[in-house]
């Protein structure tokens, strides 16, 4: 922790810097230097993609990225979906379809979800399976969440 | 309309997408029986939620936990690192417990901090901390143990200390099975099943005046931890406030487990003079904490050459671990269901939990059950194969009707729900129409010219389904309930809002909707009316655990009485309904609440010396079929789809019912098919989740939840319990499928593709 890094972004479309360690990963650095404590630490090791956020555009494991990597980047969280208060499209099929237990791997499901929808706006079921298959919930069935992908996928506004 | 059979995955797509989140046909009232969203789920979805891990806490240190390496050994004392600063940390060992040094729960055998003796791998002996976790990790390696080893006992089976052994039954089994003319042996074999909640344990402990403390923690039953504070730091109850926060699953492994890490937190808090905050990383999560009980299950069963069930001796034998934790509890559930649901006059269940030197295992959806109906479930697919009966009409014949009588003795006398899951899970799932096609094509199979080992080069799968049918007692076992006495209450505040007061939590079953649900009905007024107070034991009363499939029908049924008590005290008064006085009541009464006590189910009578008696007061049924896939080269299944159907007395709310059932039916398929936990040495292998590994979206199958109702008289709502049976009947469907493709039996669980192809070997060997 002795070599600190400085460490500018655009975090959910607000300029943001941050000095911290070097070996700092962007996981920690949004729940600890940066007070948002939506993402979520599950493993650390990249398997269960409840630390799902977007780095300029692309849904990746926070855990695996080094906070310095986002510097001059933007970085979008589950606190940077929907807007102005209201729920997403998106977030709303969840409600809907019952895709919400325990909530745990919400975020990063819903990440990864909005990031699918955004790269294949009318995805097929087996799609939505890939498209998901790197973020696990203990919960459920994934029926539930798959449903609530198509859902908000019938509607044209995904994410607004 | 739910996707059908012979649909493909893509081609459901709008099905699945019309269908989920509408509820399941079910009895609706104005509340209850309607799927109102989750009451959290928009904190859930934006971030918002606060999970114990989220709680900024100003000044809060880093607790880490050392832990010995032996499985067996005489700890004889800590050497500090003389080159490390320590004076930027604080070590607690058992010497500095203020309190009994014991995590408080049944037979208080175990201790927060190893004082003499180490008796698993895992076991927590020092805890350290400081200001940042870089520097507790440091002291934490900075600490070594000497200690003496001692010889380990890693084979429940060689193991002579039980925590437990029971002996059920009635009639005469040596006779019956004497007088059989058929009698079917088998012994089964399940492993450690992890509950892998996905939020890792986590505990914050903050120091308060007089030594007092509180801890904030993700947990499921509040009252557990506070029994076991205060018990481990010799503190009074008053001088203990335990907190749930938001807690991200449990499935039994927040049930007794986060006693431990409280006491930890707290003792590193109170040493520190500030507040401390434990969080395990997955993989200590995995390495420290409770699994599911491997166990070894035996049966012996007679039948008449007509079919009919005469006889049944089964013998089980779980793996405790070092410690009893509630392995007691955990074993009667499993041998209670041992049976399975079917009548019997002669029936013998012997069962004991074994001490081992490995880390205890303890709660897990099921809580016993899973392990000894796959086991029971099994046998009856074999008894079927070997009489030559489907599975369905031999269960038609055997499970249990209104008037049968278990093998404690109970007559069940209502909500008896065997026959409709049965029927509805085989119509839905077209199950002998389908079985007759599978038994054509491994016929195709088998009568291929002589040399057909090479057929397994083809690189072909074989089709099969299964069938598997359970109860579940539910809430406490025998007398467990009335010793709870838990309590509930309603309350109208002075300012008009209605608050549910319970210490049942919210873990991602729906409690918290499901509750507000069911007291909004008893008070005419709509869910969105009533508020759940938060899960802190200064504010709510013990209403008993968040396990056993009770919150709903027994929380949930002191809650409807008292929310009557309630309703009858506002009208009283007013003179009008309820919805719309009570606010305007509020300004002249002020606050009011009323609690209800649990007193006992009406008729239930148990003996816990002999075991005998009213189990449980109410049994909930499931019936599932699976199909799978087994590829003939690699040995690897697939589980394309399950049924299940499953009753439960009423659906409070069908959609979250609904994701019990689903979300069950996923643990129940892993359990068959892929999770498995290897240990060497009294050591997990595969303890990280790149390597025990749960299903993903790809891995999962359709699965079609069934919903029914056979309403149960003593519960004020008439419903039963549900979180748990879906995970006791999946896995010996999946197995029975697996038999229906290829003609071979798997008695181990995971079935992994090297037991599925050792299993493919020793038919082939056979013919």
């Amino acid at each position: 922790m002795s070599e600190t890094a400085r460490v500018s972004l655009t975090l959910n479309g607000e300029p943001r810097t941050v000095e911290i360690g070097a070996g700092r990963t962007l996981l920690d650095t949004l729940r600890w230097e940066l007070d948002l404590t939506g993402t979520k630490e599950c493993c650390a090791a990249g398997e269960c993609g409840a630390c799902t956020v977007y780095l300029d555009g692309e849904a990746v494991n926070s855990c695996l990225v080094l906070a310095a990597e986002a510097d001059g980047r933007e970085v979008t969280t589950i606190e940077g979906l929907g807007s102005g208060g209201r729920l997403s499209r998106l977030q709303e099929a969840f409600l809907e379809t019952g895709a919400i237990q325990c909530g745990f791997c919400i975020p990063g499901m819903v990440v990864a979800a909005d990031a699918l929808l955004r790269e294949t706006p009318r995805p097929t079921l087996d799609e939505v399976l890939q498209g998901l298959s790197g973020n696990l919930c203990r919960c459920g069935g994934y029926t539930r969440i798959c449903a609530a992908v198509l859902r908000a996928a019938g509607a044209a506004d995904v994410t607004g | 309309m739910a996707p059908r059979r012979g649909d493909s995955r893509a081609d459901s797509r709008a099905d699945l997408a019309a269908t989920v989140g509408r509820p399941p046909a079910a009895s609706a009232g104005t509340v209850v029986g309607r799927s109102l969203p989750r009451r959290e789920g928009p904190a859930k979805l934006t971030g918002a939620a606060r999970y114990t891990d989220d709680l900024i806490v100003p000044g809060a240190w880093f607790g880490f936990t050392l832990r010995s390496t032996e499985a067996h050994a005489r700890l004889l004392g800590l050497e500090l690192d003389p080159a490390f600063d320590w004076s930027r940390v604080v070590v607690v060992t058992a010497a500095e417990i203020p309190g009994e040094n014991v995590v408080h729960l049944m037979a208080d055998d175990q201790p927060a901090l190893v004082a003499d003796v180490i008796r698993h791998v895992a076991e927590p002996v020092a805890l350290v901390a400081a200001a940042d976790p870089a520097t507790a990790r440091a002291a934490r390696d900075a600490i070594r143990l000497r200690t003496e080893p001692l010889p380990a006992i890693l084979d429940p089976l060689a193991s002579e200390r039980a925590f437990a052994r029971y002996e059920i039954g009635r009639g005469d089994v040596e006779a019956g099975l004497a007088a059989a003319d058929l009698v079917v042996e088998g012994t089964y074999r399940v492993g450690y099943q992890e509950q892998l909640y996905l939020e890792p344990q986590a505990m914050i402990a903050v120091p308060g005046e007089d030594r007092g403390v509180t801890v904030h923690g993700s947990l499921q039953c509040p009252y557990y931890v506070h029994a076991a504070l205060a018990r481990a730091l010799g503190l009074a109850g008053e001088q203990v406030v335990v907190i749930q926060e938001e807690t991200g699953g449990g499935f039994g492994g927040k049930e007794e487990y986060p006693s431990m890490l409280a006491i930890h937190a707290s003792l590193l808090a109170l040493r520190a003079g500030r507040p401390v905050r434990i969080v395990y990383d997955r993989h200590e999560d995995v390495a420290a904490t409770t699994k599911r009980h491997p166990a070894v299950v035996t049966h012996r069963t007679g039948v008449t050459r007509d079919g009919r069930l005469v006889a049944q001796d089964v013998d089980v034998v779980m793996d405790a671990g070092a410690y009893a934790t509630l392995s007691p509890v955990v074993l009667s559930r499993g041998a209670i269901h041992a049976a399975g649901p079917y009548a019997c006059p002669n029936v013998r269940i012997r069962a004991r939990t074994m001490a081992t030197n490995t880390p205890p295992n303890g709660a897990f959806r099921g809580f016993g059950a899973p392990q000894t109906e796959f086991a029971a479930e099994t046998q009856v697919n074999r008894v079927a194969e070997a009489l030559g009966v489907s599975p369905l009409e031999l269960r038609r014949r055997w499970a249990y009707r209104p008037g049968d009588v278990t093998p404690t003795g109970q007559v069940l006398r209502e909500s008896v729900g065997a026959g409709v899951v049965l029927e509805r899970v085989a119509e839905a799932a077209d199950y002998e129409p389908v079985r007759a096609r599978t038994a054509e094509a491994r016929m195709a199979r088998a009568t291929r010219p002589a040399g057909a080992r090479t057929d397994r080069l083809d690189g072909r799968t074989a089709h099969g389904i299964g069938l598997a049918l359970a109860w579940h007692g539910a809430g406490f076992t025998g007398a467990g309930e009335r010793f709870l006495a838990s309590v509930a209450g309603v309350e109208r505040s002075a300012d008009g809002q209605v608050l549910v007061y319970t210490d049942s939590t919210e873990i991602g079953q729906g409690a918290r909707t499901v509750l507000s649900q069911l007291v909004a009905e008893a008070l005419g007024v709509p869910a969105e009316a009533v508020e759940v107070a938060p899960g802190d034991t200064s504010v709510v009363p013990n209403s008993g655990p968040t396990v056993a499939s009770r919150t709903t029908m027994v929380v949930g049924g002191l809650l409807i009485r008292a929310a009557e008590r309630l309703r009858a005290d506002v009208e009283a008064r007013t003179g009008a309904p309820f919805a719309t006085s009570y606010r305007t009541d509020a300004a002249q009464a002020g606050r009011v609440r009323f609690d209800e006590q649990f007193e006992g189910y009406p008729g239930i009578v148990w003996d816990d010396a002999t075991h005998r008696g009213d189990a449980y007061p109410a049994y909930s049924w499931a019936a599932a079929v699976a199909e799978v896939d087994v590829d003939l080269d690699t040995g690897e299944v697939r589980v394309g789809s399950v049924v299940a159907a499953d009753e439960i007395g009423r659906v409070v709310n069908p959609v979250l019912a609904a994701g019990q059932v689903e979300g069950g039916t996923l643990q129940a398929v892993g359990y068959a098919t892929i999770e498995e936990l290897q240990a060497r040495d009294g050591r997990y292998l595969n303890d990280r989740l790149a390597t025990y590994l749960v299903p993903t979206a790809v891995d999962a199958p359709r699965i079609e939840a069934i919903l029914l109702e056979e309403p149960f008289a003593g519960a004020p709502h008439r419903a039963k319990g549900l979180g748990e049976l879906p995970m006791d009947v999946g896995a010996p469907a999946v197995i029975d499928a697996i038999h229906d493709a290829t003609g071979a039996w798997i008695a181990e669980l995971p079935a992994t593709p090297e037991r599925v192809l050792a299993a493919l070997e020793a038919r082939e060997g056979r013919r």
